[in-house]
C-alpha cells in the first residue's frame, strides 16, 4: 500500500475542495452573512494547511499503485472530503452538531438528498448554495474532477488514474469513451457542464433568480434532490416541474449515450437495451401510478405531471417532490419503493442499483429457471447482442447479495431507535440508493433528525457504500487491505 | 496520433507502454479476456475484446481515423488480413507481423495490395542485430544514428583493464580516437557521466563514436580484436536459421545444433552451408564434445530462457569470448548483472523499437523532429536523434553557453556527411542531426525541451 501517495492525492482533492468553497464564501461575503464567512474561511484554511501537508510533506517515495490503492484513496477521499465539507455549517452554527453535518454533506456529495434540517427556508443563502453544490461535485465524481484538471504527468503509464477512475465511477463495466483516461473524464465533465447550463436557461426563463436556478440545477444534475424550501417543488410553477422532471430524467442517463450521439453514432447510441429498459420501466411507472392516482386529482394532466415527476425524481435517484407522495395509495407508493432499488443508468449521476444491473440479474434469473428445466442447455447472457461474460454475470450476482445483505442488516441496526418498520426500511433503501426521502417518518415532507448519532453515521456509511457501489467502503474495513 | 494495435502478446505491449508513454492515443484489440482485464489496469489505453481482422470490431476501434495499425498477432495471415481491411477502410499505414520465411519472399510483391506500410519480422531483426554483434566482437550492442555513421556502442569495463578506474577526463587523453561516454550503468543505476566521473570495474558504459573509430577504439582500449571465425548456435529457431544464413555467407563456419530430428534434417536442407548437429545443445558432454570452448562465439537460441541463460553461463565459463543470450522475458535482467552475461537480445524490444522508429519517423513527417530512438541500461537512459528545425531555439550559439537540463547530454552533431563529437565551442546549425542521450523518465518530444531556460 503507497500510503504517501494516497496521502498526495487526497492533498490535491483538499485544494481542490478548498477552491470550489470561494463561491460560496463570496456569497457570504456580499449577502453580509457573517457567520458564514467565518464558517468558509475556517475550512478553507483547515483545507489548505492540510493539503499542503499531503502535498508537500508526503512526496510518494514509490510510484507503485494497484487496485487496492485506488480503492483505499476513493474510500478514504470520500470520508474526509464529506467530513471537510461539512465544517463550514459546523464553524457558521447553521449546523449545531458535527453528527448532523457530516450526514448533511455525505448526503450531498453522494448525491442522496436526506437532509436533517427542520427547515431548509432559515439556512443562510451561502451555505444553502455549498450544501447544493456538494451534489454536483459528487454526482459526477470529485476525483474523476481532480484527475481532469490536474496537471498532465510527463512519464509514467499512469496506473493510479486508472485505478482511481475505475474505483469512483459506478457501473458493471467501466467503457472509455477515448483511449486516454484523463481525455475521458473531460468529456464527461464537459457533457455534464453543457447539461447544467442548459438547464439554467430553461429554469432562468421560467422566472426562477439565477440564484435559484443554480442551486435548483446543481441539485438536479447530481441527481441529489437538496430542496431550498421544505416542500421542495411543490409550491413552483408547473413549466418549472416538467423541466425538472425532464432534466432528471436526463441526467439519470448513461452519459456514453450523450457522447455517442455527439459523435453521430444514432443508432449505437439509442438502440441500447439498458436505455430502452430504462425508459420502459419510466413509462410503465407513470402509466400505472397515473391510473391509480386519477381520483386524488381534479384533471388527468394534473395527475400524470406528478406521476411523471414522482417517477422521475426517485428513479433518477433525485428525490425532489411536487407533492406529498406518501399519501398515495399503497400500489403507487410500493412502485415508488421498487424504483429506488432499481436506480439510474450505470454512467450516470444516479445511484441506486443500476438499471443495467437490473437487466442482467433479470436475464440470469431467466436463464436460471430454464436451466432448472432443461440442466444440459448451454445458454449465454447477452446484453446489446454482445455476450457479457461469465465473470461480469457473477459480479452482479455478487453484488446484488451483498448489497441486499447490507439493506438489511442497516435495518436491523436502524430498528434500535423504535420507529416502525416501513420508516427504517425506506429510510435504509433511501440512504443506500442514494435517493433522500423515504416514507413514514421519512417521508417527503419529513427528515431525519429524529434519529440517534449512531443512526445517522451508520445512514451515512450507507450513502457512501451505495455511491461508491460498495467495495471502496468496503475495502476501508477488511483488514486483509493492510496486510502485507 | 491514434494507433490501433491488435494483439496484446508480448510485442503488442511493449509498442503499447512505449507508445503511450510518447503521448499517442491507443487502442488495443485482444481476443483473451483475461489478458484484457490484467492490461487495463496497467496501461491507459482502449482495450476492445474481439478479432481484430473482422470489420466491426476494426471500426469499433475506429479504425478508419487512425493514423496508424500495427498487427501484431501470432498468426501471419491474421495480420495481413488486419492490415488488408484496414487499409479498405481508409488507415493510412499498415505494419504487419510475418514471421514464416515462406511468407517473406512474396511480401516484396504483395506489400502494395495488401496495403503495407512496413512488415516486420522480429526473428529476421534479431538476427541481423546479432550479426551487427558477431562483426565486431567485444561490443555487447551497437546501435546507429544519423544513418549510420554513428554509433553507440556498449562496452564492459574489465578488472585490471584500462577502463578500471579512470577518470573520463583521463580516458580522453589516453585514447587516441576521439570518443564521448554518454552514459554508464553501475549495478542497477543508470548515470549522465561528467568529465570528473571514474568508471570502476563491471560498469557498463555507452560510448558515442563515429562508425569509423570502432576498430580503432577497441585497439586503443587494449581489447584483443580477432574476426569471429567459428561460431555455435544452440536451438534450432527461426532466429538462428536467418543467423546461419548470414554468417555463411560472410564466410563464418557455423555449427548448429538441434535437439528435434525432423527439424535438425529440414534447416540441413535450407541451409547447406553450415553444420547441422542433431543433438541437446543443453548437455555439457555434448558442448564438450563439439569444442564449445574452442569457438569465438556461442549463441543460445533455444526457446526456453532457462536453457539459454545455463548454456550461456557454461560457455562464458570455459572462456569463450563472445556469447550471446536470447531472452524472451527481459524483466529479469537486472539479475545477471555480474554473471558475466552481458550480452542479452530480446526478439520483443528489437521489434518494439523497429516500429517506434517508424512511429517517430511518421511524427517527423507531421512536424515533430524526432529522428530516432534508442534505449541504453535496460531501456533507463534514451539516445534519441533530432533535427534541428526552424524552431530549434540556441542555434549558433556556441554549446559551453547554452545550459542544458541536468541529465541531459549532446552525444554528436551529424553535420553534411560528417558527424561531430560536441566540445564547448561547436554549435548547433540548422539542418544539423543531433544525438542527444537522456534519462528515460523524462520524455523529450522536441529538441528544445533539452534547454534548462524556460520558453519565452
Amino acid at each position: 500500500m503507497n500510503y504517501r501517495k494516497i496521502c498526495n492525492i487526497i492533498g490535491r482533492i483538499f485544494w481542490v475542495e478548498a477552491a470550489f468553497m470561494l463561491p460560496p464564501l463570496g456569497i457570504a461575503v456580499y449577502r453580509g452573512e457573517h457567520a458564514s464567512v467565518r464558517g468558509f474561511l475556517i475550512a478553507i484554511a483547515l483545507l489548505a494547511v492540510l493539503g499542503m501537508a499531503g502535498v508537500f510533506l508526503l512526496r510518494p517515495r514509490r510510484d507503485s499503485f494497484y487496485a487496492r490503492d485506488g480503492l483505499m484513496t476513493v474510500g478514504l477521499a470520500w470520508i474526509l472530503v464529506s467530513f471537510m465539507g461539512g465544517l463550514p455549517f459546523f464553524f457558521s452554527g447553521s449546523i449545531p452538531s458535527l453528527v448532523d453535518c457530516f450526514f448533511e454533506t455525505v448526503s450531498g456529495f453522494t448525491t442522496t438528498g436526506a437532509s436533517i434540517l427542520p427547515a431548509a427556508e432559515d439556512m443562510p443563502l451561502s451555505d444553502m448554495y455549498w450544501r447544493c453544490f456538494t451534489i454536483w461535485l459528487g454526482g459526477m465524481g470529485v476525483l474523476v474532477f481532480v484527475l481532469a484538471v490536474s496537471p498532465k504527468k510527463g512519464s509514467a503509464t499512469a496506473g493510479d488514474e486508472i485505478h482511481l477512475l475505475r474505483a469512483e465511477s459506478p457501473g458493471v463495466t467501466v467503457d472509455k469513451l477515448v483511449p486516454r483516461m484523463r481525455q475521458s473524464a473531460t468529456i464527461l465533465y464537459t457533457i455534464y457542464i453543457a447539461l447544467t447550463i442548459l438547464q439554467v436557461i430553461f429554469l432562468l426563463s421560467g422566472g426562477m433568480s439565477l440564484y435559484e436556478a443554480l442551486v435548483a440545477t446543481y441539485a438536479t444534475a447530481g441527481t441529489g434532490g437538496f430542496g431550498m424550501m421544505n416542500d421542495s417543488f411543490a409550491s413552483y410553477s408547473p413549466y418549472i416541474q416538467v423541466v425538472v422532471t425532464v432534466f432528471m430524467l436526463l441526467f439519470a442517463v448513461n452519459f456514453n449515450v450523450y457522447f455517442l450521439l455527439l459523435i453521430r453514432e444514432f443508432r449505437k447510441a439509442l438502440c441500447n437495451q439498458e436505455l430502452i429498459a430504462y425508459l420502459g420501466i419510466v413509462a410503465a411507472s407513470i402509466a400505472v401510478i397515473t391510473w391509480n392516482i386519477s381520483h386524488m386529482f381534479p384533471t388527468l394532466a394534473e395527475s400524470l405531471r406528478h406521476a411523471a415527476f414522482q417517477v422521475a425524481s426517485i428513479i433518477s435517484t433525485t428525490g425532489f417532490m411536487s407533492t406529498d407522495f406518501d399519501l398515495w395509495p399503497e400500489l403507487s407508493r410500493t412502485i415508488l419503493i421498487l424504483l429506488m432499488f432499481v436506480g439510474a443508468c450505470a454512467g450516470s449521476t444516479g445511484g441506486g442499483l443500476k438499471v443495467i444491473r437490473v437487466v442482467i440479474l433479470a436475464k440470469a434469473i431467466r436463464r436460471a429457471v430454464l436451466q432448472a428445466v432443461r440442466p444440459n442447455s448451454v445458454r449465454i447472457i447477452r446484453v446489446d447482442g454482445a455476450v457479457v461474460d461469465e465473470d461480469t454475470v457473477r459480479g452482479t450476482l455478487n453484488y446484488f447479495a451483498v448489497f441486499m445483505a447490507i439493506q438489511f442488516l442497516s435495518v436491523l441496526l436502524v430498528s434500535i431507535d423504535n420507529f416502525d418498520f416501513v420508516t427504517n426500511f425506506t429510510a435504509v433503501a433511501t440512504c443506500f440508493n442514494n435517493v433522500g426521502p423515504g416514507l413514514g417518518g421519512v417521508g417527503p415532507t419529513r427528515n431525519f433528525a429524529a434519529y440517534s448519532d449512531f443512526s445517522k453515521l451508520l445512514l451515512s456509511a450507507n450513502m457512501l457504500l451505495g455511491r461508491l457501489e460498495l467495495y471502496p467502503i468496503l475495502a476501508i474495513f477488511v483488514p486483509s487491505t493492510y496486510k502485507k | 496520433m491514434k494507433i490501433v494495435i491488435v494483439g496484446g502478446g508480448k510485442v503488442g505491449f511493449t509498442l503499447a507502454t512505449q507508445l503511450t508513454r510518447e503521448g499517442h492515443d491507443i487502442v488495443l484489440i485482444e481476443n483473451n479476456r483475461e489478458k484484457i482485464a490484467r492490461m487495463s489496469g496497467l496501461l491507459d489505453i482502449k482495450m476492445l475484446y474481439g478479432n481484430g481482422a473482422s470489420l466491426g470490431v476494426l471500426r469499433e476501434a475506429d479504425t478508419h481515423h487512425s493514423d496508424l495499425l500495427i498487427a501484431a498477432t501470432h498468426q501471419d495471415e491474421i495480420n495481413m488480413m488486419c492490415c488488408i481491411v484496414a487499409r479498405k477502410m481508409g488507415c493510412k499505414n499498415t505494419i504487419a507481423r510475418i514471421r514464416d520465411a515462406a511468407y517473406l519472399e512474396q511480401m516484396y510483391l504483395l506489400k502494395n495490395e495488401l496495403g503495407l506500410s512496413m512488415t516486420i519480422t522480429p526473428e529476421q531483426i534479431t538476427a541481423r542485430e546479432i550479426f551487427r554483434l558477431m562483426q565486431i566482437p567485444g561490443f555487447l550492442k551497437r546501435d546507429t544514428f544519423a544513418k549510420g555513421r554513428v554509433e553507440i556502442v556498449e562496452l564492459v569495463a574489465k578488472p585490471g583493464g584500462l577502463l578500471d578506474g579512470i577518470s573520463l577526463v583521463e580516458l580522453s587523453r589516453k585514447l587516441k580516437v576521439k570518443v564521448l561516454v554518454c552514459a554508464v550503468q553501475r549495478g542497477e543505476d543508470a548515470y549522465i557521466p561528467d568529465g570528473s566521473f571514474v568508471v570502476r570495474q563491471g560498469d557498463k558504459i555507452y560510448v558515442t563514436a563515429p562508425s569509423t573509430d570502432l576498430a580503432a577504439l577497441m585497439d586503443d582500449l587494449g581489447i584483443k580484436q580477432h574476426r569471429v571465425r567459428d561460431a555455435m548456435l544452440i536451438g534450432g529457431s527461426r532466429i538462428a536459421a536467418y543467423l546461419t544464413r548470414m554468417l555463411v555467407k560472410s564466410g563464418v563456419r557455423v555449427k548448429l545444433l538441434e535437439l528435434d530430428a525432423r527439424r535438425a534434417e529440414a534447416l540441413a536442407e535450407y541451409l547447406p552451408g553450415a553444420t547441422i548437429i542433431h543433438a541437446d545443445g543443453t548437455d555439457q558432454n555434448i558442448l564438450r564434445e563439439e569444442n564449445i570452448e574452442r569457438m569465438d562465439s556461442v549463441v543460445t537460441l533455444t526457446n526456453m530462457d532457462e536453457e539459454n541463460l545455463v548454456v550461456s553461463l557454461f560457455a562464458n565459463k570455459l572462456g569463450v569470448s563472445q556469447v550471446i543470450t536470447k531472452l524472451n522475458r527481459t524483466e529479469y535482467t537486472e539479475l545477471f548483472a555480474g554473471s558475466g552475461l552481458d550480452c542479452i537480445i530480446s526478439p520483443k524490444q528489437l521489434c518494439a523499437q523497429a516500429i517506434i522508429r517508424y512511429v517517430r519517423a511518421m511524427q517527423n513527417r507531421d512536424g515533430s523532429s524526432v529522428l530516432a530512438v534508442h534505449h541504453l541500461v535496460d531501456g533507463k537512459v534514451e539516445a534519441m536523434e533530432f533535427n534541428v528545425t526552424e524552431s530549434t531555439r540556441n542555434r549558433g550559439i556556441p554549446l559551453k553557453d547554452i545550459q542544458l537540463k541536468p541529465n541531459v547530454l549532446l552525444a554528436s552533431i551529424g553535420r553534411m556527411n560528417r558527424s561531430i563529437l560536441p566540445g564547448g565551442n561547436d554549435t548547433m546549425e540548422l539542418g544539423d542531426s543531433i544525438v542527444v542521450v537522456t534519462v528515460s523518465d523524462r520524455v523529450l518530444l522536441d529538441l528544445n525541451d533539452i534547454f534548462a531556460e524556460e520558453e519565452r
